[in-house]
Parts: C-alpha cells; sequence; structure tokens
C-alpha cells in the first residue's frame, strides 16, 4: 500500500512540476473554467500590489479573497508554487484516511450482518470484499490526484487548492473524532467561502453517531452535544472575523467577499449556471432570482440530513456535491473535490444504470469548453450561446452523476439497514413474509 | 498618315491584283501628374487607340482582324450599331473646390451613355442587350440599367465625335450611384490595353495603391472622329482613361513628398512597344520654386486646359535616355521648406492584444527636447467594465524601466466610479516613454450596451499635463491688454509655459451576450435546476415498498380451489 501511494505522489509531484516550469501555466491561469474572480492568482497578486501602493484592496472590485489570504500570501508570495502543490496533497491524504476509516467501519459493519445471516444471495453483490477495499483509499488517492481538473486547478494556483485542503482536513478531523479541531477548521471553510456552512449539519450527525446519542429532538444530551458544537463553530468563526478585522482595521472585507458571493455583480463566464442567467435577467426579476439561486445551495441540507441520518458520510459528499454545481463561481477545482470521493462508493458502481453516459458527457462537455470559448472570443464566429449550452450540458452531467449514488443508496443503502429493499428477490420477500 | 487603299469586294470573292494593306491602328498612351494646393496628387492616365475602319458601313467586308483595338469592343460596336459609347467607373466625389476640375468629368457611380446609330430599329432592345454585354465585359452589375432608370436628354449629351445630332431617340442615358468601382473592374478594364499591364504606363496600375485613395474613375469613351480638316476619311477613337487622386498627406498618411513608386509601388522601366507615343507630363505652373523635381528635364510644353494656360514637364519614354542608367524611371516631386514646428511634447494611445477577454492600454509620450527632461503629470480615467490590474504597470524609456515618482490610483467599483490613475513620470530628453497597463473586459448585463453593441465602447483620452521648458523667456507680468489667447493659461515662471495634451479615445469591444434570448436563458437555466431539484425531492419523499406481483391465473385457480378444501394455499 505504501509504495504505490509513493509511486502515485512521485508521479503527480512531477507533472504538477513539469507543467509550471512550461509556457502553459500563463495560459491555464487565464482560462475561466479554472480560475474565477474569486480565486483567480492573477487577482491575489494585484490586491498585495494595492496594499503597497497604499490603497486598501477591498476599496476596488478586483480582490475578492479574505484578509487571512493576504496574511499568509504576503510571505509566501515568492513561494506559491509550492504552497499550491502541497495543499493537494493534504486532500489526498485525508481522502485515504478517510476512506480507510470509512473502510474500517463498514468492513466491521459487514462482518456482523454476515454473522446474522440476514442478507438474501443476490444482495451480496453489494458487500464489498475485503480486497476490494483495501485498494479504496490508493483509488481515491489517485482520483484526486491524477484528475485533469486538480492539475490545471493547481497549475493555475487558484486559491480554490487551499479551500479544498480545508475542507479535506475538516472531514478528517470530524472522522478522527475531535469536534474541537473540527469546528475550527469548519469555522475556517465557513470563513473561506460560506457554503460549507452546510457542512455542519453532517459534521454534526456523525459526532452524535459516533458518540451514541440518539437523534431526538427531545432528549437533552441531543440539545446539549449541538449547543456545545454550534458554540465552538460560532466562536471560531467570530474568533477569525475578528483578527481579519485587525488586519486592515475596517469591515470593507465583509461586503467585498461575502456579499460579492451573495450578490453575483460579476458576470464572468464561467462552469456554473449563474452568470448567462443574470447576464440575461430582467432587472425587476434580479433580487428575486438570486434569492432563489443561493437558497437552492442551502436547501437540500435538512432534507438530506433526515434520509441520510444514518449515513453521515454520505451526507458530507452530497452536500460538497451540491455546493460545486450551485455555487455562484464554480471552478473545476470543487468539481475535483467530489469527484474524488466516488471510489469510496465504487459497490453502488455496478448498479448504476447511466455510468457510461455522464462520463462521456462530462468528458465531452470538458473538451468542448475551450474550443468553444475560442470560437466566441477570439476567433468572433460563435456567440455566447455556444459557451452557455455547454454550461448547461456539464452542469446537467454532473447533476445525474451525483444524483445516482443517492438512487442507488436509497434502494440499497450498502445493505446494513433494515428498511432494504430487493425488488428482484422473492426469497427476501419469503423471508419477510415468515 | 499613310494613304489607305479602299477595301475592294469583289462578289467572286478574289482579291484585287493590288496588296492589301491592313487597316491601321495606333496607339497613344500619357500620364499626367498634377500637385494639388493641399499636397494630394492628381494622376490622370489616358489610353488612346485610332483605328482606321468602319464597322457600320454597308457592304463591307465583316471586320475580323483586330490588331490594337479590343476585339470584345468592335464585336459590340457592330452587333448593336453603336455610334458613340461613354462608360465610367468612379469611385469618390470629385471636390473641384479643393482640386480645380478634372480633364474627364465622371459622376460617383456607374454612368453609360450612347448614341446609335440611326439604322437602328428597336433601340430600347438594343440598349438592353448592350447593358448586359457590357456587365460581362466590365464584370459590373450594369444590368441593372433598365427602363426605370434610363433617359433620353435632349439637349445635355450630344455626340462628341462626328455624327448627326439631330434625333435624341437614339440616344439613352443612365446612371447607377450605387454601383461600387474594385479590383474586379479594373482587371477586365486594364485587359483592353494593347500592352495589357505587362508594358507602358500600364505597369503603374496596382489595385491596391489605386483603390486606397480619395478619388478613382476609370472610363472607356468610344467615337469616331476626322482623321483630317476636311473630314476624308474616318477613324475609331478608343480612349481609356483613369484618374485618381491619392491623399496621402492630407490623410496623414505622408510627408509632402511624392514619387512614382510611392504613389503607384512601381516605376516605368520601358514605353509599351505598340505605342506610337508615351509621354509623362507634370504640371508645374503654379509655383516652380514650391517643389523640385527630379530627374530634371528639359522639354516643356504649354497647354490650354480649361481656359488655362499651363506649363508641362515632359517626360518622353520612347526615348531611352528617360529611364537613365538603372533603366527605371521614378519621378520624385520634393516639397521645399517643410519647417513646421515640432511641439515638445506628445502623446498616443492605442490598445494591444486579440480577442475580447483581455488587452493592454500603450500610451506613449514623446519628448521632443534636445536636452532638457522634465516631468510630465500623466492622468487616466478607465471605466469599470475594463478592469485594469495594476501590477502589470510598466513603463519605459529608452528601453530602460523608468519608475514614476508619484502614483494615485483609485481602483473602479463595478457600476459606481470608474479606474483613476496618475502617475508623476520623469521623461528623458528626446526621448519616447511608453506606460503599459494589463486589462481584462468584463460581460455586461444585457441592458447595460448601447443599441450598437458590436461598435464597442470608448474609453475618454488621457491627459497628459507638463510644465514645458521654453526655448523664449516669457513674461510674468499681469497686462490687461494682453490678446486674449496668449491670456488663457497663468503663467507663474519664465522659463516654462504650461501645456496639456490630450492622446486619443480608444474605441474598446466588449464580449456580448445575446441579446434575443432572455426568455430562452431563463427558461432552460431554471430547466437544468429544475432537474436537479425535481430529482432530490423525489428521492427524498419517495418511499419504497414490496410490490408482491400478482401470481398467473392457474396458480390463483388452484389456490381458490385449495382455500376452499381447507388445504394450504401454494407459494
Amino acid at each position: 500500500m505504501a509504495a504505490p501511494l509513493t509511486l502515485l505522489l512521485i508521479v503527480a509531484v512531477t507533472i504538477r512540476a513539469v507543467l509550471f516550469r512550461s509556457s502553459l501555466a500563463e495560459l491555464i491561469s487565464e482560462r475561466v473554467e479554472v480560475v474565477s474572480p474569486l480565486n483567480a492568482w492573477k487577482r491575489v497578486v494585484e490586491g498585495l500590489a494595492l496594499l503597497d501602493l497604499g490603497v486598501s484592496p477591498y476599496s476596488g472590485d478586483v480582490f475578492h479573497e479574505t484578509p487571512l489570504m493576504i496574511y499568509l500570501f504576503h510571505f509566501t508570495v515568492d513561494y506559491a508554487e509550492i504552497v499550491f502543490m502541497v495543499s493537494p496533497y493534504f486532500v489526498d491524504c485525508l481522502s485515504c484516511l478517510l476512506a480507510s476509516l470509512d473502510r474500517a467501519k463498514i468492513f466491521r459493519k459487514q462482518k456482523y450482518a454476515l454473522e446474522s445471516d440476514r442478507y438474501p444471495a443476490d444482495c451480496l453483490e453489494l458487500l464489498r470484499s475485503p480486497k476490494e477495499m483495501f485498494y479504496i483509499p490508493l483509488k481515491v488517492a489517485m482520483f484526486y490526484l491524477l484528475n485533469p481538473f486538480t492539475i490545471l486547478s493547481c497549475v493555475a494556483k487558484s486559491t480554490c487548492g487551499l479551500n479544498n485542503a480545508i475542507i479535506a482536513l475538516f472531514i478528517f478531523c470530524t472522522l478522527k473524532g475531535s469536534a474541537l479541531l473540527s469546528g475550527i477548521l469548519l469555522a475556517l471553510a465557513t470563513y473561506q467561502s460560506i457554503y460549507p456552512l452546510t457542512l455542519f449539519a453532517p459534521a454534526l450527525l456523525f459526532f452524535l453517531q459516533r458518540l451514541y446519542i440518539p437523534v431526538n429532538l427531545r432528549r437533552s444530551s441531543f440539545w446539549c452535544f449541538t449547543l456545545q458544537y454550534a458554540f465552538i463553530y460560532v466562536g471560531s468563526l467570530v474568533v477569525i472575523t475578528g483578527l481579519s478585522f485587525f488586519l486592515l482595521g475596517s469591515w470593507d472585507f465583509i461586503p467585498s467577499v461575502y456579499g460579492f458571493i451573495f450578490s453575483v455583480p460579476d458576470l464572468t463566464p464561467n462552469i456554473g449556471l449563474f452568470w448567462y442567467f443574470f447576464a440575461e435577467m430582467f432587472e425587476h426579476f434580479r433580487l428575486f432570482f438570486i434569492c432563489v439561486f443561493q437558497i437552492n445551495v442551502f436547501f437540500y441540507t435538512i432534507p438530506l440530513s433526515i434520509k441520510l441520518k444514518e449515513h453521515p458520510v454520505f451526507l458530507i459528499f452530497m452536500q460538497i456535491a451540491i455546493i460545486s454545481i450551485f455555487k455562484s463561481y464554480p471552478t473545476v477545482g470543487d468539481v475535483a473535490l467530489y469527484m474524488a470521493f466516488l471510489p469510496a462508493w465504487s459497490h453502488l458502481y455496478r448498479f448504476l444504470r447511466n455510468i457510461f453516459l455522464v462520463s462521456c458527457v462530462l468528458l465531452a462537455c470538458s473538451a468542448l469548453f475551450p474550443v468553444l470559448w475560442h470560437l466566441w472570443i477570439y476567433a468572433g464566429s460563435a456567440n455566447s450561446n455556444f459557451y452557455y449550452a455547454i454550461t448547461l450540458l456539464f452542469n446537467f452531467g454532473q447533476t445525474f452523476l451525483i444524483i445516482r449514488p443517492l438512487t442507488r443508496r436509497r434502494k440499497h443503502p450498502g445493505g446494513f439497514d433494515n428498511e432494504v429493499s430487493c425488488f428482484k428477490s422473492s426469497v427476501w420477500k419469503s423471508s419477510l413474509k415468515s | 498618315f499613310d494613304s489607305r487603299l479602299p477595301l475592294v469586294n469583289r462578289s467572286d470573292g478574289t482579291k484585287n491584283g493590288e496588296t492589301f494593306a491592313p487597316a491601321k491602328d495606333q496607339f497613344q498612351e500619357e500620364l499626367v501628374i498634377r500637385p494639388l494646393h493641399s499636397g494630394d496628387i492628381y494622376a490622370s492616365f489616358q489610353f488612346r487607340t485610332l483605328w482606321d475602319t468602319d464597322f457600320l458601313q454597308e457592304g463591307q467586308k465583316k471586320v475580323s482582324h483586330y490588331r490594337l483595338f479590343p476585339k470584345s469592343l468592335g464585336q459590340v460596336l457592330s452587333k448593336f450599331s453603336v455610334q458613340e459609347l461613354h462608360i465610367s467607373f468612379t469611385q469618390g466625389f470629385w471636390r473641384t473646390m479643393q482640386w480645380g476640375q478634372p480633364f474627364i468629368p465622371s459622376p460617383p457611380g456607374a454612368e453609360l451613355w450612347v448614341w446609335f446609330h440611326d439604322t437602328v430599329s428597336d433601340v430600347d432592345g438594343n440598349w438592353k442587350e448592350l447593358t448586359n454585354v457590357l456587365s460581362g465585359i466590365f464584370c459590373a452589375s450594369l444590368n441593372f440599367i433598365d427602363m426605370t432608370n434610363t433617359v433620353q436628354p435632349s439637349a445635355s449629351f450630344k455626340p462628341l465625335g462626328l455624327g448627326n445630332a439631330t434625333d435624341h431617340r437614339f440616344l439613352r442615358y443612365a446612371t447607377l450611384p450605387r454601383e461600387i468601382v474594385c479590383t474586379e473592374n479594373l482587371t477586365p478594364w486594364k485587359k483592353l490595353l494593347p500592352c495589357g499591364s505587362k508594358a507602358g504606363l500600364a505597369v503603374l496600375m496596382k489595385s491596391e495603391k489605386l483603390f486606397h485613395s480619395s478619388f478613382h474613375s476609370q472610363a472607356v469613351h468610344i467615337r469616331p472622329i476626322c482623321q483630317d480638316e476636311q473630314c476624308t476619311s474616318k477613324a475609331w477613337e478608343l480612349r481609356q482613361t483613369l484618374n485618381v487622386v491619392f491623399d496621402h498627406y492630407t490623410s496623414g498618411q505622408g510627408k509632402k513628398e511624392w514619387s512614382l513608386f510611392k504613389m503607384f509601388s512601381r516605376t516605368l522601366t520601358e514605353a509599351c512597344p505598340l505605342a506610337s507615343s508615351s509621354k509623362v507630363y507634370v504640371d508645374i505652373t503654379d509655383n516652380p520654386e514650391l517643389f523640385e523635381l527630379s530627374p530634371a528635364t528639359p522639354l516643356l510644353s504649354q497647354a490650354v486646359v480649361l481656359g488655362d494656360r499651363r506649363t508641362y514637364s515632359v517626360y518622353d519614354l520612347t526615348r531611352a535616355e528617360t529611364f537613365g542608367q538603372l533603366r527605371s524611371f521614378n519621378l520624385l516631386l520634393r516639397w521645399k521648406g517643410d519647417n513646421m514646428l515640432r511641439p515638445l511634447l506628445h502623446a498616443e494611445r492605442y490598445v494591444a492584444g486579440f480577442g475580447l477577454q483581455t488587452g493592454e492600454i500603450h500610451t506613449v509620450i514623446y519628448n521632443n527636447h534636445p536636452y532638457r527632461a522634465f516631468p510630465v503629470l500623466l492622468m487616466d480615467s478607465v471605466p469599470w467594465y475594463l478592469q485594469l490590474y495594476i501590477h502589470t504597470l510598466t513603463v519605459t524609456s529608452k528601453s530602460r524601466d523608468n519608475k514614476p515618482s508619484y502614483i494615485h490610483y483609485q481602483p473602479a467599483k463595478d457600476r459606481h466610479r470608474p479606474h483613476l490613475l496618475e502617475m508623476l513620470i520623469q521623461l528623458p530628453p528626446h526621448s519616447m516613454t511608453e506606460v503599459t497597463v494589463q486589462f481584462e473586459r468584463a460581460l455586461l448585463k444585457w441592458t447595460e450596451y448601447t443599441p450598437d453593441p458590436n461598435h464597442g465602447f470608448y474609453v475618454g483620452s488621457s491627459v497628459v499635463s507638463a510644465l514645458v521648458p521654453s526655448m523664449v523667456a516669457m513674461s510674468t507680468n499681469f497686462t490687461q491688454d494682453q490678446p486674449l489667447f496668449s491670456s488663457f493659461v497663468p503663467v507663474k515662471e519664465e522659463s516654462s509655459y504650461f501645456v496639456r495634451v490630450y492622446t486619443e479615445p480608444l474605441l474598446v469591444n466588449l464580449p456580448t451576450p445575446d441579446f434575443s434570448m432572455p426568455y430562452n436563458v431563463i427558461c432552460l437555466t431554471c430547466t437544468v435546476v429544475a432537474v436537479g431539484y425535481g430529482s432530490f425531492y423525489n428521492l427524498l419523499t419517495r418511499t419504497f415498498q414490496v410490490d408482491e406481483p400478482s401470481p398467473p391465473l392457474a396458480k390463483r385457480l388452484a389456490n381458490f380451489i385449495r382455500r376452499i378444501r381447507g388445504v394450504p394455499l401454494l407459494a
């Protein structure tokens, strides 16, 4: 296990180093699919240059990073490449650990279930063999490190990589069981971009499950823990925000960062749904649709939490995926983060009907993005509708990609749930009857 | 002219005992160059072919041997019984007040007027066919000439050659003012010349230079003329004329200096071998001291043209000495005394880059003072939809970095205020300083575009303000009777004066969304979001039940019987 992992790491570092030194680095850092106004490296450099000129970076509309990023890059701007190379490894190592932890847990549960002989014959396919599960961490690492989306995002020095690293750290601390660290990291992730706020619910559910506290609104132990966790989270958030205030001595960063994320004033094309929608929106309805689209991101938290309260890890995956698709300025780095977790649920693959179709759609869209961009912006022979169409298709494909595991999860939730249902099995029906 | 033997046709087709002399035709070419007062040049080419033959005489053997006269035109003349044909194609408008009178006038667009022979019975039919044939010959859309735009002027267009000018029923006149002249019209016109565009004056006719002018007109005039005073014999005259006015000086693309090479990008190497005369005339009437002409020529000629006696220098191309040692003749006119005062401070600005995503603004400031350096204050106000990146700002003088001593930058706030950049730059003497800054173009909301979005967006001029060192001491006294033009800017010190230079505004294109699509975009995007929402809703609210498939009929019947019997049922 260690040897293939090391080999993988070496290959990934080599690819990134080669790309950093080549002329492609500049080309990639300009691509709108890879960088957005929120996390472009060019804007970070611009913000630092403004600071040097004595002008607050938030006085214009160019810089939308949080003040802690200014702190970080003020000292490491010359070593930016190393910073960005290191962050994917965070994500990678943590996903490995996540997978291995999950694997251990699932394995234990499966063993118990097998012994209790509760499974019908054809549901055995759903169970994962130990051999398969051994390779899941490696697969997860591979899916993340060698994913072209991740490589592009890293070479472009987009701060999305750092955000992904913080989220991965948060997941790691959650799985390890450390509520304090988890709360602090979640606060940091929320501070960077608001959307990880929705990860509060799955983290809470995980801790409750781990501490064997039943999720019952009438129980005092539930409220006790919830308040504790919320206090840690909100407290860290307040502290971090206060620190940011003291950096520049003003609250300018709040409208510049969070106001920008919510009100979507910049309509630069990206792979998301917001830009063209609000470029063509009637002024009268603009506020209404901004609210609708932003609520859409946060809306699925409670229903999903209710349905998936037994599977908080899967819930984290779903939440990350929803954020990546429906956030206001998505980039391929966000897509890469949830794609990395797909191998952890590889046992559901055999039942995914449309996996071939979905992956073809995503591949084709990724290839067509730069082509149609070039035709619109440089050749002048296409117009914005072409690029917009591919954006729609890409998001469609992503939606199907994450709905399918959820469908399968609901229908065959890993086999260790009492209310599972196998349509085709008459043996199962007879065991119900008897 | 040689005497011609009459062509005698015998009914039995045998020839005369005497030898036939072939029909005599002769070709002359000339070019007149007239410098205009505004610094531009008027060049007029004329090519004349004279042919002793008569297309229209009865009992004549049909003409089939063409030498210098183009066959296509000869066939047209004989088929449609044309007495006179005048056709011209013009691009631009002749500015009489600035340029004087042209040698051969023509209206903008295409103009065709024809006198038919009085033996023609159906003039309209002939006219229609003639316009179509000419349309093919000249690659022009003369087929748009029909009865709706043809007239029969009664007095204005008398025949310019021989002919009984009595019955204007045989005259037709039409113009197409919308007709555009381009290389496709020039090429067949050049093919009508005997030497084509291979030798003689026609080598100068390069379309990329000819059409890059204020005025371009090419014409064909065919008429019968007398050969001598008593008009004992007639000949057909074909004149092809090309008039062009080059405006490189007034449009700022050149200095007041002309040469054949500069105008036509070719020089003359030989006269047309088929030409009996090939001459270049240069009008030197106005002011012999105003410009100098080289190579010099002793030949002068005087002519009365359009009521004015003018003197011309003549260059005879049929003589080998004209071409000199290099076997190439390049006429050069240089205006003397061009001592315009060069300003000490001058600035230009342009946009570099390609595509609709990024770009670069370059501001170039020239310090023309020979030995003094002075600081200038550059102010740039760029609209918010061009996002400037101040970390890409570079200032270079004489290819070295020149750091401004003071920079005031106020970044733009989207839809609130523009960028403001002010810099104090020290300009080294006699140098060019370049200030560059990169920008990104934003996609605006569809309502924020102007009605003609592809025209582009304007960026206001940069302002360069400076105290320029003065060559002349200025007085700082305030006097009441100073003229107004010298008292606008208060003079603070004697040795320098305040000057403000504005650069060009910029025109920048922004990427545009499709303006016809608001409903479509809203519907499609909402569909994608709804698909996601709907799938989630389905999955989260649907409950799964075990569905017992209904047993087949035989089994049901068997179970029914068993129930009656009281025996356990089948599965």
